[in-house]
């Protein structure tokens, strides 16, 4: 989860000299820290893992009224979702978005820190200027993109004033569009309106992130490979791209739980869309929990979100306690 | 080191004041079975007039009953979007507010009633003699097993279709009733080149709305009414003519219709862009206040095809939820809200009509005296897209179905959904 140890990881000796030393004073320090860190760790038990516990617990029951009933239901609620339309095409949609998401803040990332790095005049103004719309909310973009690219207004308007078409943010149709259980699967082009703005909001981050890492390569490293004959072309694509891998693993780890978790943004910009092409599992949960009042479908759908950004989350934890250790 | 370790005792100090700030609370939450406790009124009144509309109710309280302390605890959001959300974490953890606002009909019979969480008011409504100034219809959608459950404060009409006078006159088109007379309408303003129908379906509920009236329109109120007992079933013909008669509708509504929300498509019809859309009665405050057209002169209204003295009702009632401190003072409230004076009071702000029979009918705009003529005369059924026919559990598969039938249209597949989901009816 942590961004900056992955780019500093070439700073072991401190941390292996801090280990000796507290290895040798098993002492008062010691006793102080566990004894500090136990009110925290009592907390996170019993509110994050506690509540995750009993969320799967509420899965696995009957729980699909107002009043709680506790019978266990087995895997009901996961087998109704799973044949359920909203569902797959949520999950078609989170697919999706996740994927055009990463990709794009990646590559915009890299190309516009690539440019802030050719030591250029009032650097830190374009650097601020693109992590500015990174201190805003979610809602706030959502609100402001769906001005931006409603049909009857913002830029979709000149659009149509130019004869183009005007009307892909509402578009339901989904390319290419193939049967797959009870939803068409592929990219649904509403879907590209999300994307847009979840870019522009998050961009700013992975330039920043690509911008350190860029600055952690040493300059011999540059000049080795110009003097080697490399074009300046190569010096990137072979170089420093290779380089810049840890980078992309937390930009790829720190975009997926966001995307993978999305709820704001989209309840603010599209809500469901026509025919559930902008939904995702994040709104179909509050709507079927705090609406519909199917409190175990909801902890289910909870509980498969939690396991889809635990895909890319405990990899990454596994990996990097090794490196470590 | 030092200097870190007086840092970590400070913030052990931090972390323990704000587990005592958390234990005070709680306490103070014990405290409101004190004697002196606040009534506190639980809604989603914070829009314009229906906010000014709360505030002078509880003024008029105030007025009458000086001793109580009162609170507006109103939840922001349209519709109670939120507010129910709020509302089902404070029942089930046992800490109801004094009252709060339910749609009559299933969502408090099938909701909270059947949860058990409501004290019946047969006897507030005999001592204040309600029970021949409400219209017995009314009083049944508020009762359950021969209780009563809950006071309507306002009634509002979900079966309105309102249309733009000029584009109608310009256009030479009489004011439909059936649904004949609606598509030669709307055929005639779509080939004069107007949006006949406009629809916001952001929120899918108001796609659901169009749905129920035009099933009212087909089925009656009858059997409209045995749908959600159970009596007749989705699989019936008439429902699957009323599914094709919706869908024969939604190839005259505008193109963006997912992209808007229900005060765009009044706009819509309002600035002449399109000639009629279908809205509860709440649209006329939106013309009226917001975008400053005349009643009868801008914009007109009358039934939607054939739902003639038929009321789709969507009522605003307030109960008494069990286990609150001060059950007298809601009771004191809920004499305020259910009198000829607190309905008149609260109506005209909100532009809605009273659900008493009795009130005086000078205090309310054209609109507002026609419908409630209507509301005396018409037959009364329950609004599905409001909670009202049918339980929440229900009504969000239905408000599925319904999303997904506007894009695919496919009738057997949006009738096989329906009939899946009134498993939800038992």
């Amino acid at each position: 989860m942590d961004p900056v140890r992955s780019s500093v990881k070439h700073t072991p000796p401190e941390l292996k000299v801090a280990t000796k030393r507290t290895k040798k004073a098993l002492t008062k320090d010691h006793l102080m820290a566990i004894g500090f860190l136990t009110p925290s760790l009592i907390l996170i038990a019993v509110f994050v893992y506690g509540f995750i516990g009993w969320t799967g617990y509420v899965s696995l029951s009957n729980w699909n009224s107002l009043v709680p009933d506790f019978s266990f239901a087995g895997l009901q609620n996961y087998i109704y979702l799973f044949k359920d339309f909203r569902f797959q095409a949520d999950l078609r949609n989170t697919l999706f978005f996740t994927i055009l998401f990463i990709l794009t803040v990646i590559v915009i990332g890299i190309v516009l820190a690539i440019l802030l790095d050719q030591k250029i005049r009032q650097e830190s103004l374009f650097r601020n200027i693109f992590f500015f719309p990174m201190a805003l909310s979610f809602v706030v973009t959502g609100v402001v993109w769906q001005w931006l690219l409603n049909p009857s207004t913002g830029v979709n308007l000149f659009l149509s004033k130019i004869g183009l078409d005007s009307k892909w943010y509402t578009d339901t149709t989904i390319i290419p569009g193939v049967s797959w259980g009870k939803i068409e699967f592929g990219i649904p082009v509403a879907i590209i309106a999300i994307v847009i703005a979840a870019v522009w909001q998050m961009t700013g981050f992975s330039v920043a992130m690509y911008l350190a890492g860029l600055r952690g390569i040493p300059e011999e490293v540059r000049e080795a490979a110009r003097i080697d004959g490399a074009s300046e072309f190569q010096v990137y694509w072979k170089v420093i791209l290779p380089l810049l891998r840890p980078i992309t693993i937390s930009v790829v780890i720190i975009m997926a739980h966001i995307s993978l978790k999305i709820f704001d943004l989209i309840y603010a910009m599209t809500g469901s869309g026509a025919n559930y092409v902008t939904d995702v599992p994040g709104v179909y949960m509050y709507e079927t929990t705090f609406r519909g009042n199917y409190y175990a479908n909801g902890a289910a759908i909870a509980i498969i979100m939690l396991l889809s950004v635990a895909i890319f989350i405990v990899p990454y934890l596994i990996s990097s306690r090794k490196g470590e250790s | 080191m030092k200097a870190r370790k007086l840092k970590f005792m400070s913030l052990l100090l931090v972390l323990a004041m704000v587990l005592a700030a958390c234990n005070s609370d709680s306490s103070s939450g014990d405290g409101k079975k004190d004697k002196d406790a606040k009534l506190d009124i639980f809604s989603w009144w914070t829009g314009a007039g229906e906010e000014d509309g709360l505030n002078a109710l509880i003024d008029l309280f105030k007025e009458k009953h000086p001793d109580v302390k009162v609170e507006n605890a109103a939840v922001a959001g349209g519709a109670g979007t939120n507010a129910k959300a709020v509302l089902a974490s404070r029942m089930q953890g046992d800490d109801p507010p004094a009252t709060f606002q339910v749609h009559g009909g299933a969502e408090l019979n099938e909701g909270w009633v059947a949860a058990g969480k409501m004290e019946p008011l047969n006897d507030l409504y005999e001592e204040e003699g309600w029970n021949d100034k409400f219209p017995q219809d009314l009083i049944d959608m508020v009762s359950k097993d021969g209780n009563i459950y809950s006071v309507p404060v306002n009634i509002h009409r979900g079966n309105v279709l309102w249309y733009n006078t000029k584009v109608f006159e310009e256009n030479g088109i009489e004011v439909p009733t059936t649904f004949d007379e609606w598509f030669a309408a709307a055929d005639k303003l779509k080939e004069a080149g107007v949006t006949p129908l406009a629809l916001g379906d952001k929120e899918p509920w108001t796609a659901t709305q169009l749905f129920e009236s035009t099933l009212l329109g087909i089925l009656g109120p009858d059997d409209y009414n045995k749908l959600f007992t159970g009596e007749l079933s989705f699989k019936d013909d008439k429902v699957k003519e009323a599914a094709e008669t919706f869908k024969k509708m939604l190839s005259y509504i505008n193109e963006d219709h997912s992209s808007r929300n229900w005060q765009d498509a009044s706009q819509m019809v309002a600035n002449g862009e399109a000639a009629m859309n279908v809205m509860g009665d709440w649209a006329k405050g939106y013309f009226v206040n917001d975008l400053n057209l005349k009643v009868k002169e801008d914009f007109g209204w009358t039934e939607t095809p054939g739902t003639e003295g038929e009321f789709m009702v969507i009522t605003d009632t307030f109960g008494l939820p069990k286990g609150v401190s001060n059950p007298d003072d809601v009771k004191k409230f809920l004499s305020v809200l259910g009198s000829v004076e607190g309905q008149d009071v609260f109506n005209p702000l909100k532009g809605s009509i009273p659900a008493r029979t009795d009130s005086d009918v000078s205090k309310y705009d054209a609109y507002g005296q026609e419908t409630i003529e209507d509301f005396k005369q018409a037959s009364l059924v329950p609004s599905l897209a409001h909670g009202s026919a049918a339980p929440e559990g229900f009504l969000t598969k239905v408000n599925q179905a319904v999303n997904i039938f506007v894009t695919q249209q496919d009738v057997d597949q949006f009738i096989d959904s329906l009939d899946q989901a009134s498993g939800e009816l038992k």
